[in-house]
């Protein structure tokens, strides 16, 4: 019989959250007063961009860690967590690209956010290739937590860049510029990616670990290979 | 507390003199045969030569003169910090000095600061060329274009050296290093390029010094945190 594994019930219950803060994103929130049903998009896209740099924030604690301990799980909790923020940022980018143009009329501005955003998506992506051209394990590992910790510089530059250079996208929100209604709907939505990304990481943290464990494991007798 | 005092004093002097070897080690190789500070200035003359030639007309030259200097010293800078490395990995010379032993943030510093140089000279070489390429005449001070070459070659230099202590010891390194570079420098670049091209043009809002700041912060950042992380990967990867 196959173990239980936690991050199943984790993942069901993500799915099942994120249906239930779809159906009222769609349904039972209000229109916004003058971007009308558009303002929709934001319900996944806003989650979308705080759990992206949520999994980056991990990667580089990550990755911290790895060079502190040296222990090889938390290398495999940086390439599990990249390559889920990679996928979280992707999907940022495309969601405001779709919001942008009818409320913009453009697809994409180089404005402070958006390039940063790009850039940030671009240097972790070009972690995930370093992975993937490094063969010594240990080598791997050393040199993907010393390029995540140095790519994690572009995070709170993507953060406060709405605040450091005039922009066309708008500030951060909080509660109290929001409607009550709006601010319910967004958290569920949150909390439904958040689950959605533990899921994530936690499945590709295992496969990360098999691969590895594979990878250092000693060679088959010839007995068991021929 | 005077004893341990005493001794990040000793370790910083110590350091600071393991870094001027290194960097004078570096300078006296390209003194001797400066193939490589000639190849990435000519590189850097055709990137600019190419830019003019795309370009449709001269006041669109005149706009994009400090851009087109800072996309000419990055693309360069690639090269540059390519064959730095290149000549560390040949017999094991990197692996030698760190087992000499020279502390590996000495060898970053070192190694660092002299392609910083040579981003520097290169910059100072390319600058009057290309103005004179896209008719333009400087409104703002020398001094200020001097330090925007300055810090915007030191701000490259940093993770460059770092990110190329990484991409030499793996393979298709002159693809990966651009790839992990480029996204990493777009806010340097973007202050490096927007202030020289206040310097060059009219500031009627005066805000060159806040991209001179900017770039300094870059450097506050990247230097220490660069430095730290070149000991784990020079060191092979191994705890």
């Amino acid at each position: 019989m196959k173990s239980f594994k936690w991050e199943n019930a984790v993942g069901v219950f993500a799915l099942l959250l994120f249906a239930v803060a779809q159906y009222m994103a769609l349904f039972t929130a209000p229109a916004e007063r003058h971007m009308s049903e558009v303002v929709r998009i934001l319900f996944v896209h806003v989650p979308a961009a705080w759990i992206a740099l949520v999994t980056f924030t991990l990667a580089f604690i990550g990755a911290t860690g790895f060079l502190i301990t040296g222990r090889r799980g938390l290398d495999w909790f940086v390439e599990a967590s990249t390559e889920v923020g990679v996928v979280m940022t992707t999907l940022l980018i495309t969601l405001g690209s779709l919001f942008a143009k009818p409320t913009w009329n453009v697809w994409w501005v180089w404005e402070p956010r958006l390039t940063s955003t790009a850039t940030m998506l671009l240097s972790f992506v070009g972690i995930l290739v370093l992975r993937s051209t490094v063969r010594d394990a240990d080598r791997r590992a050393v040199f993907s937590a010393a390029a995540t910790i140095l790519s994690f510089v572009n995070v709170p530059i993507v953060y406060f860049s709405v605040r450091w250079w005039v922009t066309v996208h708008q500030i951060q929100s909080s509660p109290a510029t929001v409607d009550p209604d709006m601010v319910f709907v967004l958290r569920a939505n949150a909390f439904a990616f958040l689950f959605i990304a533990i899921w994530m990481i936690a499945k590709r943290w295992r496969i990360a670990k098999m691969r590895g464990l594979a990878e250092t494991a000693p060679p088959l007798p010839p007995e068991v290979t021929a | 507390m005077d004893g341990l005092f005493t001794l990040i004093v000793s370790y910083l002097r110590q350091l600071a003199r393991q870094s001027v070897h290194v960097y004078r080690k570096d300078m006296l190789v390209e003194w001797r045969s400066p193939s490589r500070f000639l190849g990435v200035l000519f590189f850097a003359f055709a990137l600019i030569f190419m830019v003019a030639f795309a370009s449709n007309t001269t006041d669109v030259m005149r706009r994009q003169a400090g851009g087109s200097i800072w996309i000419g010293l990055l693309l360069a800078s690639t090269r540059s910090l390519d064959q730095s490395f290149a000549a560390e990995m040949e017999h094991g010379a990197l692996e030698g000095q760190v087992l000499w032993p020279v502390a590996p943030p000495a060898i970053f510093f070192g190694k660092a600061f002299a392609n910083a140089s040579i981003l520097f000279v290169v910059g100072l070489v390319l600058t009057p060329f290309a103005l004179a390429l896209f008719d333009v005449t400087p409104r703002g001070s020398l001094l200020e274009l001097g330090a925007f070459l300055f810090f915007g070659s030191t701000a490259l230099a940093a993770p460059g050296t770092l990110l190329t202590a990484i991409t030499s010891q793996a393979r298709g390194s002159s693809v990966l290093l651009p790839l992990l570079m480029f996204p990493l420098v777009v806010p340097i670049l973007m202050a490096a390029a927007k202030g020289t091209s206040l310097v060059l043009l009219p500031d009627v809002m005066d805000q060159s010094t806040a991209w001179l700041v900017a770039l300094i912060v870059f450097n506050v950042i990247h230097w220490p945190l660069s430095a730290l992380l070149f000991g784990p990967v020079v060191e092979g990867g191994t705890h």
